[in-house]
């Protein structure tokens, strides 16, 4: 195997495209173009001039696609075209959110014109859940890792192989430099000693002095890089049932439902709706807000729930044995939980629907009883008690409405009912028939001798209840604290180093930190304070 | 091992992690929003008690070996009603040559059912879906909705509309046992 790489002429092996030596920081003939040090004073020192592989070689298909996920270019432009797309999702609802009946074909034209045309035919109302949306996303996933990998290697083993001892060009070629300084040994001890008090660590090898500080800022980047990483993998949990459940139930007052996304395996009941309103008058801090309010100002929504589980197997269509599992009281903010799911209030159709209707019957002002449909049960026909007289229920109408072709229901939902009801007089023997719609009961033939009336409605509410489990949430709390904690690794230190190298009896000082100049050369003041070393000048702003 | 193919064969791995997960987000999320009983897959079991046979259930596991026609429907759906005597008609001509038909409504009140069942003096069972479950583990949307299963189990069509008398035909001898 033949020696690959770069000898540097302080005896260093580099890696083939590095830029300064990972030793002793000399530029490497012929590499300078890498980083543009060709057309420049001060030297690049964001990677440490180190051989970022991708920057070398591309040469076979993996390694052009390395290179391109690598370039910080394409993951910004990436993140650039992300954000855009994103922002042009919400410009009209997204489908899912339309509340509308229309479908999406006419909602989008219908409602926002031309525009809304475009947007519905270029797939923007499923945007989030596109193809090509999730391929952007997870593409600057893959740029994330790559160029993390990328960097984090090469400057890694850069910081680790520095010495002390740098070439002459390497630190005169920093931004910050002081040439030519007569010291005397009292100002080095003085300066390595301020240095220490600074919190550098100060490394001294053949005259040579290396002073720094905060290296570990330098891996904030990378820190908060895994943290991105891990919120994006709690992303494609979030796409599991097992790991995160987001639906919707309507259960009515006494009703039993199965929970949706539960497998079947769990039912809410509704034992009772609570709706309450603000009453100026029995509760008189509220009567001055409520003054100028003209409709009532809703205090509470609750659902009253037993929830049951299903303790076998059950086929569909078969009648589930269930045990309970809790009961309790649902307002906005409280849920029920149970076995990592919770169930919200989300929604109301106050007392939208009728329970039971009752009714009075009576001939010649006698009464021959009294009865009561349950809608829920609807029954085919009544007997009466007091009488022995039988009512048929003709016809069944939950909601009500009149086609070509008569009175139909539009639902199985008692929201509007209608009945035609038929009982024979006992007197005459005749059929004598009566519709109930719209709260009244009215008879269908002139001739009716028996009077019908309504005695009493009842109606219920339906309750909407969301259902949510979100297992991915603790992974999206880890993710987010380690992205802060990069943040505030690469924020709030900095990493700073100070050369000084002696030649020909005199000193020269180069100066390095990853961010805040200004900060630096503050520090440079009061180090170098007690010393005659020249002031420091900034071969940057001098460009 | 030459470090150019050690860092080649790092590149590739982490590059087909990568896009390995790419893909299976894609199928996974592309799968959650299509329908998933499609033609060709078995047709989920279910057991449901029926109305016209007192005391009696239905389990679509114990109709193999018949080619069945699991219809949804109720009486406040206009097309489900018109496309019922059509049903009847075929059920007695194609019910000795091994095709069963399975009337699901999906109502609130048995009453209306049995009231509509008996107005057309209607011959196939006739069950009722009280929890909806059935419908939900069949994914029905529209009324009516009809499945054509085959004598192994599989379904082999699966229609979101009424059907017409000829139609119907056709689909009973796509299910036709042999």
């Amino acid at each position: 195997m033949s020696e690959k790489g770069i000898r540097c002429e302080c005896g260093h092996l580099n890696k083939e495209g590095t830029v300064l030596c990972e030793a002793c920081g000399k530029p490497i003939e012929g590499n300078q173009h890498i980083d543009g040090n060709d057309e420049k004073q001060v030297l690049e020192m964001r990677y440490e001039g180190s051989a970022r592989r991708s920057q070398t070689y591309k040469r076979t298909f993996v390694d052009k696609t390395w290179a391109y996920f690598s370039s910080v270019k394409v993951g910004v432009w990436l993140i650039a075209i992300t954000l855009f797309m994103s922002a042009l999702g919400t410009i009209y609802p997204q489908e899912q959110f339309k509340n509308s009946p229309l479908p999406s074909s006419q909602f989008y034209v219908e409602e926002y014109g031309l525009t809304g045309q475009i947007f519905y035919q270029l797939g923007f109302h499923n945007m989030y859940s596109s193809w090509w949306y999730i391929t952007l996303v997870a593409l600057i996933g893959v740029s994330i890792i790559v160029a993390s990998i990328d960097r984090y290697v090469p400057l890694r083993r850069a910081l680790n192989n520095q010495k002390t001892k740098r070439h002459e060009v390497f630190v005169k070629r920093q931004r910050l430099v002081s040439k030519d300084n007569d010291l005397s040994d009292n100002e080095i001890e003085s300066l390595k000693k301020n240095l220490k008090d600074k919190r550098y660590k100060v490394y001294e090898d053949d005259g040579h002095i290396m002073a720094e500080k905060n290296r570990f800022s330098r891996w904030g980047a990378y820190v908060n890089h895994i943290g991105l990483i891990i919120i994006l993998m709690a992303a494609i949990f979030r796409m599991f049932e097992v790991m995160h459940v987001d639906d919707y139930v309507w259960v009515r007052e006494g009703e039993t439902r199965v929970i949706p996304s539960t497998n079947q395996e769990y039912y809410v009941e509704n034992t009772e709706f609570v709706y309450e309103e603000y009453d100026p008058e029995t509760q008189e801090q509220f009567s001055r807000a409520l003054e100028d309010v003209e409709d009532p100002v809703p205090k509470n929504f609750q659902t009253n729930t037993v929830i049951y589980r299903t303790t076998e197997e059950t086929l569909p269509g078969q009648e589930p044995e269930l045990e309970e599992v809790t009961r309790g009281e649902i307002r906005l903010n409280q849920p029920v939980t149970f076995d990592g799911y919770s169930l919200y209030q989300a929604g109301t159709q106050l007392e939208s629907e009728y329970d039971s209707m009752s009714f009075d019957v009576q001939l010649d002002e006698e009464s021959l009883g009294e009865f009561t449909f349950y809608t829920d049960e609807a029954p085919p026909e009544f007997q009466l008690e007091e009488s022995g007289l039988t009512i048929n229920v003709d016809n069944w109408f939950p909601e009500l409405e009149f086609t070509e072709t008569g009175p139909s229901s539009f639902s199985k939902f008692p929201r509007n009912p209608g009945l035609i009801l038929s009982i024979e007089n006992p007197e005459t023997e005749e059929n004598e028939r009566f519709f109930y719609l719209q709260e009244d009961i009215i008879p269908l033939s002139d001739a009716n001798q028996i009077e019908m009336s309504v005695t009493d409605l009842d109606r219920r509410s339906a309750s909407g209840l969301t259902v949510k489990k979100d297992n991915t949430l603790p992974l999206f709390g880890l993710g987010a604290g380690i992205f802060m904690i990069g943040v505030v690794q690469g924020m709030y230190w900095y990493h700073r180093r100070v050369w000084i190298h002696p030649k020909d009896g005199k000193y020269h000082i180069g100066v390095h930190t990853n961010k805040n100049w200004y900060g630096m050369k503050q520090e440079l003041e009061k180090v170098t304070d007690g010393t005659n070393i020249k002031e420091f000048e900034d071969q940057q702003e001098l460009k | 091992m030459d470090k150019k193919k050690k860092r080649l064969i790092f590149r590739s791995i982490v590059l087909a992690i990568l896009a390995g997960t790419l893909v299976f987000v894609l199928i996974v999320n592309a799968g959650s929003d299509r329908p998933s009983l499609q033609e060709g897959m078995e047709a989920p079991n279910f057991e449901l008690e029926r109305l016209d046979q007192e005391g009696e259930s239905i389990q679509l596991h114990d109709l193999r070996g018949q080619g069945v026609m699991i219809n949804f429907w109720a009486t406040y759906c206009e097309p489900c009603k018109e496309e019922m005597p059509y049903m009847d008609q075929l059920y007695e001509e194609y019910h000795d040559e091994g095709i069963e038909i399975v009337a699901v409504s999906v109502d609130k009140n048995e009453s209306v059912i049995n009231s509509f069942y008996n107005s057309l003096d209607l011959s196939f069972p006739s069950t009722h879906d009280r929890n909806e479950t059935v419908m939900e583990a069949y994914e029905i949307v529209p009324l009516p909705t009809s499945y054509f299963i085959n004598p192994d189990g599989t379904i082999e069509r699966i229609v979101r509309g009424p059907v017409t008398l000829e139609s119907l035909e056709e689909y009973f001898h796509e299910i036709l046992p042999q």
